[in-house]
């Protein structure tokens, strides 16, 4: 019935039958997807071109394969994504045959729902367009690429994560989360965060993205960018991301870590063109991907904990 | 005290890991006893916090007065942990050495947060206990041993920590051990192996230390690194909970797969390969194993724990809950079961009650029929209760409303556990373990004190 016949899961098991730490965590993200497909009416994927999101994807292909992923994806569009990451979103979903949700942050700004932050940056301002989608789609699990090795609110966060009817996360409150038994049910009007790759590191997702060849938006890999200074970080000239007269604009061998906003995201200067060099490169950084790349988690320490009590992925 | 210099990654470790087993380990211990500075140490001396996390630590300790970095802040990752200098829900951080990677679930001392505790512990390979070596075996000591000889987590380890306050003394050290080893055997926990730390300078976590050299043991790392992995699975028998049946018809995007019928679930134990025969549980209907997928490749084999989808020779109906196992050594599936639970709602378990009970994929509807006893934790011995409030452990009889192929826990850490599920709210109550008993007054030692166990 189907074509290629191996005697081993990947190159990697060993004859002893013991996965890898790679195949273990794989085994552990299918368990957790079919889990809450099984037990959840309507949930759905969010998806947003980056690399953790991508992963998630190819996880639910193999959690289901032959049969298509069974529910949509959800997309939190803030108008500032990067074109390429947009244009490799829309591919992903035509080839892989996916229902898009869009949640468009523009749409709220031209209405006049929400406002543009006097520091331009709209990471926070995703929020609300995405509760709004969940309920209006009536999501009653939403999976999400969220890694607990990226940020220490994060490491505190459940596989399975409640949210109250506001969307609110309440972390001195998480249900308690035993063996490999997880437990989605809730009340109406409440809903679940999945993150099935809480387990994953930045360097596990590059090693296993060189180990299945999962195709990636471009601008992970080094390519040469007008980009220029400021707060530390190389951020590219766009659109959303204009220099001041004082940061003069240099064109600069880059890759992009993380794949967030045009405004708030910056490249790394890298050589790295394949996933082999960047897993080495990724292995050797003395800086955290959030810490070398995303401005707005450095605002304050608890930054994120307080975006993720109010909805925030 | 923490040096100074910026730790960065070892490149070979993280590029290696991936390749390397993977272990989970748990921190344990009262409140105070150093669990969050053990890890922070843990992460430093193995080069895996990275040079903008310590600046951050370094920051919040110098503003709060501090002369050294507060390594605990590595891992109390929510705000009112900072504000409180306490942990109070289990942070997950990831390190490796050269051949293996762990998973380091850091969790609460508090008893208020015992069930965040039991989270972390329950998927561990490992628990290592701090005890505070000036005040020896507390309650939450006990509690944390009992939960984890309960949840029968493979090995234990014993940090006696700040070792450095007493002096590094041996005589300290050889009474806080026998105290801890005394009531680790009470409640049935065998091979724990106690070691010696100081979290806060170091001593014995990472490096051996010279300051104790009456120790010959190894350090912390060493323990960790050649603890023999998870059991070798062609030693259980086969099991699969089914999860999801895999029907694509006429939404294949090949259409070569219109016909494709295939049982998805993580192997939850043992080995299985294609020719095997298999049962499905509960309608003990026997058929034989075609096919082994994991996406599109496919297996001649599979073992736990991975998630794979099994193909059969008839189509006999299974469906999501079911559980797939060997023909020749399958459960029993049964309505009635004896189990200890750990309490983990707020309200308490009352003879009578309903509930849900998850197991594996499949999740029914129990009658809680009787309270047969609740761990004294002074004692270490069941006595009668009326009910279990939060973080009590009980022994209790549930009546299922249909047949669940539930096996002994002793024997299958996956086939003897479940969940307690409140189905008003969803809230998940308790931690079960099917044919878990209780010490009894019988079994406790009629003279703890003085008995042998305490000679030094």
């Amino acid at each position: 019935m189907t074509t290629t016949v191996t005697n081993t899961p990947s190159a990697e098991a060993r004859t002893d039958r013991r996965l890898s730490q790679l195949d273990a965590l794989e085994a552990e993200a299918i368990l957790v997807i079919r889990e809450m497909a099984g037990e959840l009416e309507r949930p759905a994927l969010l998806f947003s071109g980056g690399k953790d999101s991508v992963v998630m994807l190819h996880l639910a292909t193999k959690a289901f394969w032959p049969a298509p992923i069974p529910f949509p994806v959800l997309h939190v569009d803030t108008g500032h994504n990067f074109p390429e990451v947009l244009a490799y979103r829309d591919e992903t979903v035509e080839r892989l045959g996916l229902r898009l949700v869009v949640a468009s942050v523009q749409d709220y700004i031209d209405d006049g729902r929400l406002r543009e932050r006097a520091d331009g940056t709209r990471n926070p301002l995703q929020t609300m367009p995405l509760l709004d989608a969940i309920n209006d789609n009536r999501f009653d699990g939403v999976f999400g690429g969220g890694r607990r090795d990226e940020e220490k609110a994060r490491a505190k966060e459940r596989i399975v994560s409640l949210r109250d009817e506001f969307g609110q996360w309440d972390p001195k409150n998480q249900r308690p989360e035993l063996w490999n038994l997880f437990n989605p049910r809730h009340r109406p009007g409440e809903h679940v965060r999945v993150f099935p790759i809480s387990n994953w590191t930045e360097v596990d997702i590059w090693r296993y993205i060189e180990r299945e060849d999962i195709p990636l938006a471009p601008l992970y890999y080094a390519h040469e960018r007008e980009v220029f200074r400021r707060d530390g970080m190389w951020l590219a000239v766009g659109p959303y991301s204009q220099p001041r007269d004082d940061e003069p604009v240099e064109r600069r061998l880059v890759r992009y870590r993380t794949v967030g906003d045009m405004s708030c995201t910056g490249a790394v200067e890298s050589p790295a063109r394949t996933n082999a060099d960047i897993v080495l490169e990724v292995a050797a950084s003395t800086l955290t991907e959030r810490g070398a790349t995303r401005a707005d988690d450095r605002i304050s320490e608890a930054a994120m904990e307080d975006r993720k009590k109010e909805g925030y992925f | 005290m923490v040096a100074a210099t910026t730790p960065v990654l070892d490149p070979a470790a993280v590029a290696g890991a991936g390749r390397g087993t993977l272990l989970r380990l748990a921190t344990a211990g009262s409140v105070d006893d150093g669990k969050s500075t053990l890890v922070g140490r843990l992460l430093h001396d193995t080069k895996s916090v990275l040079s903008d996390q310590l600046a951050a630590v370094e920051r919040v300790s110098r503003d709060r007065g501090l002369t050294a970095a507060d390594l605990a802040l590595l891992t109390d990752g929510l705000r009112a942990e900072r504000e409180q200098g306490i942990t109070i829900d289990v942070a997950y951080r990831y390190f490796a050495t050269a051949n293996r990677s762990f998973v380091l679930a850091d969790c609460p001392g508090h008893v208020q947060y015992t069930r965040n505790t039991v989270t972390g512990s329950s998927t561990a390979d490992v628990v290592v206990l701090l005890v505070d070596a000036r005040k020896g075996v507390l309650e939450q000591t006990r509690r944390h041993l009992a939960v984890t000889a309960l949840l029968r987590v493979p090995h234990v380890v014993v940090a006696v920590n700040k070792i450095d306050l007493v002096d590094f003394s041996q005589e300290v050290y050889d009474r806080v051990e026998s105290e801890v080893q005394a009531v680790a055997r009470e409640l049935g926990v065998v091979d724990a192996i106690a070691i010696p730390v100081s979290a806060l300078d170091g001593d014995n976590v990472a490096e051996r230390s010279t300051r104790t050299p009456w120790y010959a043991g190894p350090s912390l790392l060493e323990l960790l690194e050649a603890l023999p992995p998870s059991d070798d699975p062609a030693n259980e028998s086969f099991r699969l909970p089914v999860q999801l049946v895999i029907r694509p018809q006429g939404a294949a995007r090949d259409p070569q797969f219109r016909d494709y019928r295939g049982y998805a679930g993580q192997v939850a134990s043992g080995v299985v390969r294609v020719g095997d025969e298999v049962v499905a549980l509960p309608s003990g209907r026997r058929t034989t194993v075609t096919g082994i997928d994991l996406g599109e490749a496919s297996l001649e084999e599979a073992f736990a724990p991975q998630s794979v989808t099994l193909r059969l020779a008839d189509e006999i109906d299974i469906s999501r809950g079911d559980v797939i196992a060997a023909a020749t050594d399958a459960p029993e599936p049964t309505q009635d079961i004896k189990a200890v639970v750990c309490w983990l709602g707020d309200a308490p378990l009352r003879p009578g009650q309903r509930l849900l009970l998850k197991h594996g994929s499949r999740t029914v509807q129990t009658a809680v029929r009787t309270l047969d006893g609740a761990l004294d934790l002074d004692d270490l011995h069941a006595v009668p209760a009326e009910s279990l409030s939060l973080n009590d452990i009980g022994l209790v009889t549930l009546r299922l409303a249909s047949p669940v192929p539930v096996e002994n826990y002793s024997t299958s850490r996956r086939g003897g556990s479940f969940l307690l599920i409140d189905a008003h709210d969803g809230r998940t109550v308790a931690a079960g373990m099917v044919g878990a008993t209780l010490p009894t007054a019988a079994d406790a030692p009629s003279q703890p004190e003085g008995d042998e166990e305490w000679e030094i």
